[in-house]
């Protein structure tokens, strides 16, 4: 088990210096450059090569990526070129939101398509399963956009159950201790500011759960349809028991390795930002902040951002391949 | 009166746009209590779903069951599914053809027979580890506390269907029905099951109803041997009145395809030719008409009636093999 562990980290340092080259041969190609959205379109050609060769743009791209990892072998991320705020700390204010956002949408997507996906396969062809598999198709069709406006139109604006936008009301004044405000409110006895960013989470949460919803509802479908015509749960009912222990103990647990492994895929993708949903509810995440810098050709937020979110979605699939061996005892962690 | 009374037994799969399937046709047979009886046929000659109605484990859409299927003076069939559920495993057990499918992967073997225990007899925690530990013991699986803790993959074949029995027989039940209990072992531990299954059965006065295509496994251990064909019973006599003579054609097939390793030299298997979906519907003449070597032309006059003798002995033929020596 160690060794495993041991032995994926490892593999994460290739993985890394190959999507970095990559990544940054990849970014200083796109035409144009951070000089132009800092003086406009209209500003002359010798102002442009000033700033560039002020930020050392115009060295050789070797030369460039060659001070790059330096900078980073040495834990330093950089500068932002558009907030010109260290890259680490833009990354700290921001990714606590993501992460909030992203379990928020898992509970919400786990909580209830694990329970609609069951009780479609045993209720197979019944009014129910149409409507869940239908629903699942609706989730996954409908734009996530055009989603989170009608949920905020509906919900926040008209009926007023929940705020339109941000991570917490202006008027309450919260201490910050960690940037997940929920677990800060709850470490402060701030309860108030705890119930508020939540209130904040549920909207987004539930426009960014529709495609995974979705996805674990099939998922589930399709895994409990095929478990319960298996021979052991034949044998299960034989023995009389109860429906609830067939179904935790001897339908379920046997149904939840595709399962696991849809739901670790899809932390990996709801991490690396929402950009949508973030921007329909003006959340603070990564994920508008990335598209931002895209737009601006700010360098070493793109990167630092992107090699992070990089080295999350590894550890979040070892813990997903970890958790199969807890899952299945037949599949031997070596 | 008998244990189990099985009573004009029908079976039928009724899909959606499919064709209709009679797997089971009216089928009867008692099994007495403390007693060992066969239901004997080919793969496809609706003795699995005999058993798996008479537990009420056949799917409830789709399926058709009609008849009695009277256990103790109540009629399974019509009982509400709490009910059967506290009669699974308690009064009436099952063991299955394939070991390894028919354990979880995924649950250790020692909460597969406590959760039998604490299903049926209310044990909990300690209790019912020891109590599993000496189920295990008790048919023959060595080191009973470490097997609690290990997983069926970790199992030998004979040792994983070993452990299958001990599940079954937990709770001491009054019927144990073992659908193929050997076909997916090796030869030896065959044997050893085949065996084990008597002993329990010979001390706890439980009454098993073996389902088997093989005559050779019930030629040991049955007082009465039924055999189905195309879903209906084709031969029904006491083993020693079978043994002595076989009167249907297909019960004479079956016998000469087992192999025997003290017949003479040179001396061929005679397997029964064709398949068992060489049918003919019951409603027209004798099923088993297109595969017989005695078939003569009132085979396929119309359904056959079951004969009985004077020797407890039934047979479903028109032109029954008569001397043990006609078929060779």
């Amino acid at each position: 088990m160690f060794r495993f562990i041991v032995r994926r980290l490892l593999q994460l340092i290739p993985t890394l210096f190959g999507l970095s080259l990559l990544l940054f041969v990849w970014l200083h190609r796109l035409p144009g450059g951070p000089e132009t959205a800092i003086l406009g379109e209209r500003s002359t050609p010798e102002l442009r090569a000033r700033i560039r060769e002020e930020m050392g743009l115009d060295q050789p791209i070797w030369v460039q990526y060659g001070r790059f990892m330096k900078r980073v072998l040495s834990g330093d991320l950089g500068t932002s070129i558009g907030t010109k705020r260290p890259v680490t700390t833009e990354f700290l204010e921001r990714f606590p939101g993501t992460v909030e956002l992203t379990i928020t949408a898992l509970i919400i997507a786990v909580g209830i398509g694990i329970p609609l996906g069951y009780i479609a396969a045993r209720r197979r062809g019944t009014w129910i399963d149409q409507l869940s598999v239908g629903g699942a198709l609706l989730g996954i069709c409908i734009p996530v956009f055009f989603l989170g406006y009608i949920v905020k139109e509906v919900l926040a604006v008209n009926f007023g159950w929940f705020p339109t936008t941000g991570r917490q009301d202006v008027t309450i004044d919260a201490t910050r201790v960690t940037g997940f405000f929920v677990l800060d409110g709850l470490l402060t006895r701030e309860w108030d500011a705890a119930a508020d960013a939540i209130m904040h989470l549920i909207l987004p949460g539930i426009v960014l759960a529709s495609i995974p919803l979705a996805s674990i509802v099939r998922i589930t479908r399709a895994s409990v349809l095929e478990v319960v015509q298996e021979d052991y749960v034949r044998t299960a009912e034989a023995k009389g028991l109860t429906e609830q222990t067939v179904r935790s103990r001897h339908i379920l647990r046997n149904a939840m390795l595709p399962v696991a492994t849809t739901i670790g895929l899809l932390t990996g993708s709801l991490l690396s930002g929402a950009v949508l949903t973030e921007t329909v509810f003006a959340f603070s995440g990564i994920g508008a902040f990335i598209v931002e810098a895209i737009d601006r050709r700010d360098y070493p937020v793109l990167m630092g951002f992107i090699m992070i979110v990089a080295v999350i979605y590894v550890l979040v699939n070892l813990l997903v391949d970890l958790s199969y061996s807890l899952i299945d005892p037949r599949v031997r962690v070596r | 009166m008998a244990l189990l009374e099985v009573k004009d037994l029908s079976v039928v799969f009724a899909r959606k746009g499919e064709r209709e399937v009679r797997a089971v046709d009216g089928v009867s047979f008692d099994v007495d209590a403390g007693e060992v009886v066969g239901l004997v046929g080919e793969s496809g000659c609706g003795k699995s779903v005999t058993s798996l109605a008479i537990m009420g484990l056949l799917p409830k859409r789709g399926v058709r069951v009609s008849g009695q299927a009277t256990f103790d003076g109540m009629n399974l069939l019509q009982t509400d599914e709490r009910t059967l559920r506290d009669i699974r495993g308690r009064d009436v057990a099952m063991i299955f053809q394939d070991p390894l499918s028919s354990l979880n992967p995924v649950v250790p073997i020692g909460l597969q027979v406590t959760e039998v225990l604490t299903r049926h007899r209310g044990m909990k925690g300690e209790a019912a580890k020891k109590e599993a530990a000496h189920l295990l013991e008790r048919v023959g699986i060595p080191d009973p506390t470490r097997r609690l803790k290990e997983y069926p993959h970790q199992l030998s074949g004979g040792m994983r269907q070993r452990a299958l029995i001990a599940m079954a027989v937990a709770c001491a039940p009054r019927l144990l029905i073992a659908d193929e209990p050997t076909t997916a072992l090796d030869v030896t531990i065959q044997a050893q099951i085949l065996e084990l299954l008597k002993d329990l059965v010979r001390d706890s006065g439980t009454a098993l109803l073996m389902i088997t295509h093989d005559l050779g496994v019930v030629a040991g251990m049955c007082k009465s041997i039924n055999v189905l064909y195309a879903g209906r019973r084709v031969e029904s006599a006491p083993r020693r009145v079978l043994f002595a003579q076989r009167h249907h054609p297909y019960t004479v097939g079956l016998l000469g395809s087992i192999p025997r390793l003290d017949a003479p030299k040179g001396e061929k298997l005679r397997p029964i030719t064709g398949s068992v979906r060489d049918v003919l519907p019951w409603a027209e003449g004798c099923a088993f008409a297109p595969r017989c070597f005695n078939r003569v032309d009132r085979c396929v006059d119309g359904p056959p009636e079951l004969v009985w003798t004077a020797a407890q002995h039934g047979y479903r033929c028109v032109n029954p093999v008569m001397e043990a020596e006609t078929a060779k």
